[in-house]
This record gives structure tokens, C-alpha cells and sequence, in this order.
């Protein structure tokens, strides 16, 4: 099958994701790379909870006097919401269904910006309680985990506003349908992170 | 486009290079830039040892002498080693699995010049006021204490490279899974591909903690955070951690291509198959999977205590019993056949009795008690000179003379190259064993000099003349180079008559496009199996047809330049001057820029069309 080739409804292959040699491999070598990124995440994660209300005086806020439930609830259910929708976009993308497909990475892509909308304003409030990147290691930690996921949630929504803007005209082809594709797994990636830093982080960390 | 057999202009060459997309001119790309990088290191090396021949010697200042052993090792590791094994992955390993290209040609680029930027970053570092001298380790309590920008080029040189040599791992592990030729199952694979598979895995799982260390060191030398600052609650031993959580696997990394290329070279030249291939397979999986469960033993006198260092030690000596099996097999390979001495046999042979050595003082580090007397003395460095050296650098040397006629098209000259062997081999068993007694007397590492009197005068003089030795060594093979690239006699397929993989089965060097049709691939072995059988060549798998291939692109090089320009901003933004954060977005923006062209420029790549592979076969080009 060529890449650039034009379908239809009934000729679309039923997993256009890797039905080339060139889209298998992007399939196959981003799920490695979602492999290295897991243990990059763990990493930062060993480092928190190394340095988690570590401190250099009394004075300065730990993570039970930061943590609160409401906002981070809020912000959890826009991201897992949003991995949701582009399950959506993707099942569109499987049936051809061009329009259909961007309407909900449309909507996916603005959950996306409201969850590191909440974000930014959480971070300006610790930031105001004293609770900065620079006054602790407890505060370094902190910002460079949550930081390094929000830094793939922004690069995200730029990947997905960029693949819509590029292919808003041209509909589906096998070259695009992975791109699309190998977007949504990355998108389900940092929605999993983002679970296990609302369990790490937040709710252990309001536990005490 | 079959443009291999013109004459080109040296300004089109270069433009060639710099744009190619082709694993084996980025093998050669490798192979040259970590060449250079090795004589770098190795004048490093040359200088330590002028420094410590005698006692109280003043050829290097305290200071100066710790920068040139932070770059020796730094260098060494991540800027000769690693990217000369890549090189002959890139070279190799897509030929024995029956390929035209690896999995993502466009990011192999990319791999490349991350690691050559990077490198050439960290190097620069020599001309804008001195290099790291925390150590090659760098641990953070050094680290953060260091003036001047030194450590700041380790830190990002190290991240840019690091980056390109993630991609290649990910990359190799998707062609071998994916690019196979048809027949070609994981069981029949070449033991030098298995070993690529393993290292990119290893790649793959131990890089991120590398990244994830140097960008916490950068965040406290550069941007205030405190991670490794006691005072502000921080705790230095994190570094530790993730630095030996890479560091430890890293030196899988090297060793099991080496071992790939031994296991090759071996059944070559016993003219037999391997001897228990499906047990080597599983001795270097094992070795790749416990590779990550011994990184504390770097950290016994740490104080983690007895618990978890009697684990560590125990997992550690557990490593012996797959790297037993491999030596026994590579003993009964060669038990009963028909041995060749070429110069790669030599540096093989030379390679079993040395590596054992080096395996058994590896066994003594591992007892956790014992090690308290060891530790940071001259005895590690022996034991890590006889792994790294007798095991890695031996390969090395031994596939540069193997893979040079598949890589270039012409013989490197065998006498010089026996010469190379004997002048090598020497010098590095005289400046390495007396090393291990050195240590035992308590000659501690990294020290820039000794007193008289203290009974390390002769056997440091003994260890400065091999490494001249080793030098010399160095010097005729750069000599052989130069005088069978100029001679430049051309050989066929199979130069060494005695190949069994099928990158002997097509030309040297290969046409662009490698196999004409896909091999069908009976066995392990795949073209010894023909050749036994009376074929000139390997049975085509699919009928004469259009080959796809990738485009060149000037992409990767600009997105790798845009890092190095970042980080110069990135490093500069410590000393508060106004140009500095523009330099940084200035680069981010060249990288992101390309990476944005790249993603919405289409590149379908061409097509070589069935007529044109028939004219080539009037060329003498056979498939």
C-alpha cells in the first residue's frame, strides 16, 4: 500500500496505524520511546520522594500545607477526560471519519490547555505561600516532576494543534494516520503519568 | 540515482556527508569522528602517565591534571567508545539482518550529529576556561563546588549526546524487530546482531536516568535549584544513584557489542559455527538484564549498609556465570577448527586470557567487604583498564580491521596491523598489570602525583612505558590507514574468503540501495550455508522490483546545531551577560524550528526503479 494513496470508507485498512513497513516501525519504535520516558519519570519520581518536605527551616510549607484536594481533582478530570476524547478521535480516525476525528482532538486539545491553565495558576500560588524551585529541595523536586510533566502536556497540545493545521485540508492517508495515531498514545502516556502523580504527589503528599 | 560509482568534488562529498541518511556513511561518519575523539583521549591519556613516570613531577599542575582525567575518561566512554561501536553497528548490523536502511534513517542522522555536537561542545571546553575536573563520574558534592564553566560542559555536552545515542538505541531495536529478511528469525541472527539488540535495550532503559542526573545538576548549577545541596534540605547521594543506575549498564553497553564482534570474528576464523549459540544468546540477554540490578556495588563504601551492599555484591558476582559461559564457548569454538591467525584472531585470542583477568578482579571488587581496602585505589583502575581495554578497545581495533574492507572497499594491510596487535598488546599488559599492585600498595587514583620513597616509583615508570608502547601501537595502525587508503587495492564480496553472515554476500563497499532483492535466509549462518552448498550468492526472497528509499536532509544537522547554540546560552546565563538567554531561545528556536519542518514537510522518499538495478548489473554491481 502506498503512503500518499487515496481511500475511501470501504478501502480505509482496518489498522491504518501500521499498515506500512514505515508506520509499523514509527508504531513500534514510539512505544520504545514511551518505554524510555517511563524510566525517565521514575526517575524524577525517586527524586521526589527522596526530597519530598525536605526542607531547610520550620518556616517554609511542606506538602500538607500546600496540597490542595479541589483544584488538582479538577485538573485530573480535565487531563483523564481528555485521553478519553482522543480514544475518540481515534476510533473516528480507524473509521474514516475525517471531521468527526478532528472535532474531538479539537475538544482534546482544549482540555489539554485548560489542565495546564489550572497548572500555571497552581504553581503562581505555592510560588506565593513560599514554596519556590529555588528556596528548597523539597520545592526543586517538586516543580522539576510536575514541571517535566506539564512540559509534555505543552508539547503535546503544539504537537496536535500542528499535525490539525497541517493536515486540516488533506483528509487521511497511511501517512498521516500514524502521526495521528503515535499523538494519541502520547497523549495516553502523560494521562498515566498525571495518574500516578495525583496519587504520589498529591494524595500522599496531603496524607502528610 | 545510482551516483555511488561517479567521481564527486570535495565540496559535494562533504554536502554528501552532511546531508546522507545512509547507515554506512554514517558508519563512517561514526567511525572518523570517534576515531578522532579516541586520539584525543588517548593524548590524555599519554599526558597522565608523563605526569605520574616519576615522582613530584610538575609536567601538569594538581588542576590541570584532574581536567585531563575527568576528559580522559569522559571522552573515552561516551565520545570513542560508544560511537565507534555505533559505528559498526550502523555499519553491520542492518546487513546481516538482510535491510536496506535502519528502521528510521532521518533520526540516525540525527543520532549522529546530537553526538557530534555534543562532543565537539564538551571538547571546547579545553580552549573557554578549562575543562570538568570533577571526575567522570562528576559527583555532586564535586561537581557543584567546581569554578568556572568546566562542569557546565559536561553536564550539556554530555545531554546532547546523550539524546542522539537514546534515538540510535530506539532505532536499532525497531530495525532488528521489524527489517528482518524474510527467514531471518531471532534465532538465526548473527551473534553481533543479538548483541546490538541487547545494547540498544540497555540504551534504551539506562539513558533516561543519565538525562534525568545531569538535568537535576544542571538545575543546581545553573538555574538555583538545591538537589544535591544538604543545607537546603538536598542530598548528593541522589546523584550517585542515578549516575551509576546509567553507569553501570553503560559498561554493558560496551562490552556486549565487543563480545558480538568477538563471537563473529571467532567463528570466522575457526571456519565453524559458534559453539553454543542458542546458550551465547541467552548468556547476553542475562548479562543485559542483570546489568541493572548491580549499580550500588560502585557504591559500597557509600554507607548503604551491610543489607543492601551484601545484595549488590552477590548480584554482581552473579554476572560471572554468564560471562563464564560466553568465554567456555569462544574456547570450543575455536576447539577442533580450522584456525586462521588473521590480525582480527590475534586481537580475539589476545582478548579471552585478558578479559578473564579483568572479569576475576571483578569478581574480588564485588566482595563488598574486601572492596573497603580496594576502593578508589589503582587496583579499580587496572580492573577497569583490563575490562574496557582488553575487552572494548581490543573489538574495536580488531572490527576496525575486520568491517574496514566492508566499510571502504579495501584491505587494511596485514603485517602493520599484526605489528599494531603485538606493539598494543604488549604495552597494554605492562601498563595495566603492575596497576593491580600499585593499588594493593595503596597507590590511590586520581591523585596528580607521589613522594619519592614511597615504593611507586618503578612500577609507575614500568606503567608510563607501555603506555608509549600502546601509543606506538596506535601510530602504525594510523599509518596502515593512510597507506592502503591511498594504495586503495579494491576486494570483492568476501575478502576474507571465510565469511558466514550475509554482509559478505554483497559487495564491498555495498551499493546504497544494499541488497538488490531481499535474501532468503536458511539458517543460521545464512551465507555459509549457501557457499557450502556450491552458490556463488544468496537466493533472492521476492522478484526484481522498485526500492524505496529515504531522502537526504540537511534537517539533522540543523536541529543538532541548534542545541549546541542553546547551550552555550544556557551555560553563559550563569555569569548574568546580556546575550546570553537570546543565544538560548535563539537555539531552542533553531531546533524547534527544524523539528516543526520536519513534521510538516512531507518526505515519501524515492523510488529506484526496476530498469535502473538492471543497468547496474551491466556496471559489475551484483546483487
Amino acid at each position: 500500500m502506498h503512503a500518499e494513496e487515496k481511500f475511501t470508507y470501504e478501502t480505509w485498512p482496518a489498522a491504518p496505524e501500521k499498515s506500512t513497513l514505515e508506520a509499523k516501525n514509527k508504531f513500534l519504535g514510539f512505544w520504545f520511546f514511551l518505554g524510555g520516558e517511563t524510566v525517565l519519570f521514575a526517575s524524577l519520581f525517586a527524586t521526589y520522594l527522596a526530597l519530598k518536605d525536605k526542607v531547610p527551616n520550620t518556616n517554609m510549607p511542606l506538602a500538607k500545607d500546600l496540597f490542595e484536594l479541589p483544584l488538582t481533582f479538577v485538573a485530573t478530570m480535565l487531563l483523564l477526560t481528555s485521553s478519553l476524547t482522543s480514544v475518540y478521535a481515534m476510533y473516528h480516525m480507524k473509521n474514516f471519519a475525517f471531521s468527526k476525528m478532528m472535532v474531538w482532538l479539537g475538544i482534546t486539545a482544549l482540555l489539554g490547555a485548560g489542565f495546564l491553565g489550572l497548572e500555571v495558576y497552581e504553581f503562581s500560588h505555592y510560588v506565593h505561600e513560599g514554596h519556590k524551585f529555588t528556596s528548597s529541595a523539597f520545592g526543586s523536586a517538586f516543580y522539576t516532576l510536575v514541571g517535566f510533566h506539564g512540559g509534555h502536556v505543552a508539547f503535546g497540545l503544539l504537537w496536535c494543534i500542528t499535525l490539525m493545521l497541517r493536515n486540516a485540508k488533506r483528509g487521511l492517508n497511511l501517512y498521516n494516520a500514524p502521526k495521528f495515531y503515535v499523538f494519541s498514545l502520547y497523549w495516553h502516556f502523560i494521562d498515566v503519568v498525571w495518574v500516578f502523580i495525583f496519587t504520589v504527589v498529591y494524595l500522599m503528599g496531603m496524607v502528610g | 540515482m545510482s551516483t555511488y560509482a561517479q567521481k564527486k568534488g570535495f565540496g559535494a562529498t562533504l554536502w554528501d556527508f552532511l546531508t546522507t541518511v545512509d547507515h554506512k556513511k554514517i558508519a563512517i561518519l561514526y567511525l572518523i569522528a570517534g576515531g578522532l575523539f579516541f586520539l584525543v583521549g588517548g593524548l590524555e591519556a599519554v599526558f597522565i602517565r608523563i605526569q605520574l613516570a616519576v615522582p613530584n613531577n610538575d609536567f601538569v599542575s594538581a588542576g590541570l591534571f584532574n581536567e585531563i582525567i575527568t576528559m580522559h575518561g569522559t571522552t573515552m566512554i561516551f565520545l570513542a567508545a560508544m560511537p565507534l561501536i555505533f559505528a559498526f553497528m550502523n555499519a553491520v548490523m542492518p546487513l546481516q539482518i538482510g535491510a536496506r536502511d535502519v528502521a528510521f534513517p532521518f533520526v540516525n542522522a540525527v543520532s549522529f550529529w546530537l553526538f557530534f555536537f555534543g562532543g565537539v561542545f564538551l571538547n571546547l571546553s579545553w580552549f573557554l576556561g578549562g575543562a570538568p575536573d570533577a571526575g567522570w563520574t562528576s559527583y555532586a558534592s564535586l561537581a557543584i563546588a567546581s569554578k568556572g564553566h568546566g562542569v557546565d560542559f559536561y553536564i550539556l555536552g554530555l545531554q546532547i549526546s546523550g539524546f542522539g545515542t537514546l534515538m540510535g538505541g530506539i532505532n536499532f531495536l525497531v530495525t532488528i524487530i521489524n527489517m528482518r529478511a524474510p527467514g531471518m528469525t531471532y534465532m538465526r541472527m548473527p551473534l553481533f546482531t543479538w548483541s546490538t539488540f541487547v545494547t540498544s535495550a540497555l540504551i534504551l532503559f539506562a539513558f533516561p536516568p543519565l538525562t534525568v542526573g545531569l538535568v537535576l545538576m544542571m538545575f543546581d548549577r545553573m538555574f538555583g535549584a538545591h538537589f544535591f545541596e544538604a543545607a537546603m534540605g538536598g542530598n548528593t547521594i541522589i546523584w550517585e544513584h542515578l549516575f551509576w543506575i546509567f553507569g553501570h549498564p553503560e559498561v554493558y553497553i560496551l562490552i556486549l557489542p565487543a563480545f558480538g564482534i568477538f563471537s563473529e570474528i571467532f567463528s570466522m576464523f575457526s571456519r565453524k559455527r559458534l559453539f553454543g549459540y542458542s546458550s551465547m544468546v541467552f548468556a547476553t540477554v542475562l548479562i543485559g538484564f542483570l546489568g541493572f540490578m548491580v549499580w550500588a556495588h560502585h557504591m559500597f563504601t557509600t554507607g548503604l549498609g551491610p543489607v543492601a551492599n551484601a545484595i549488590f555484591a552477590v548480584a554482581t558476582m552473579a554476572i560471572g556465570v554468564p560471562t563464564g559461559i560466553k568465554i567456555f564457548n569462544w574456547l570450543f569454538t575455536m576447539w577442533g577448527g580450522s584456525v586462521k591467525f588473521t590480525t582480527p584472531m590475534h586481537y580475539a585470542f589476545a582478548f579471552i586470557p585478558t578479559f578473564v583477568a579483568g572479569g576475576v578482579t571483578g569478581v574480588m571488587l564485588a566482595a563488598a567487604a574486601a572492596d573497603y581496602q580496594y576502593h578508589d585505589t589503582y587496583f579499580v583502575v587496572a580492573h577497569f583498564h583490563y575490562v574496557i581495554v582488553g575487552g572494548v578497545v581490543f573489538a574495536l581495533l580488531a572490527g576496525t580491521h575486520l568491517y574496514w574492507p566492508k566499510m571502504f572497499g579495501t584491505m587494511l594491510n596485514e603485517t602493520l596491523g599484526k605489528i599494531t596487535f603485538w606493539t598494543f598488546f604488549i604495552g597494554f599488559h605492562m601498563t595495566f598489570f603492575i596497576q593491580h599492585f600499585l593499588g594493593l600498595w595503596g597507590m590511590p587514583r586520581r591523585v596528580f602525583t607521589y613522594l619519592p620513597g614511597q615504593g611507586f616509583e618503578t612500577a609507575n615508570a614500568v606503567s608510563s612505558f607501555g603506555a608509549a608502547f600502546m601509543s606506538v601501537g596506535v601510530i602504525v595502525m594510523l599509518i596502515n590507514i593512510i597507506v592502503t587508503s591511498v594504495k586503495n587495492v579494491k576486494v570483492g564480496n568476501d575478502p576474507w574468503g571465510d565469511g558466514r553472515t550475509l554482509e559478505w554476500a554483497i559487495p564491498s563497499p555495498p551499493p546504497f540501495y544494499n541488497f538488490k532483492q531481499l535474501p532468503l535466509v536458511r539458517g543460521l549462518d545464512a551465507y555459509w550455508i549457501e557457499k557450502m552448498e556450491g552458490k556463488k550468492g544468496m537466493t533472492p526472497a521476492e522478484p526484481l522490483g522498485d526500492i524505496h528509499m529515504p531522502n537526504s536532509s540537511f534537517l539533522p544537522f540543523i536541529m543538532s546545531l541548534g542545541l549546541f547554540i542553546a547551550a552555550f546560552g544556557a551555560m553563559y546565563h550563569v555569569d548574568k551577560v546580556s546575550w546570553a538567554l537570546p543565544v538560548m531561545i535563539l537555539g531552542l528556536l533553531i531546533t524547534f524550528g527544524a523539528m516543526f519542518t520536519r513534521s510538516v514537510k512531507d518526505d515519501h522518499g524515492f523510488h529506484i526503479h526496476k530498469e535502473e538495478l538492471m543497468d547496474d548489473d551491466d556496471k559489475g554491481v551484483k546483487a
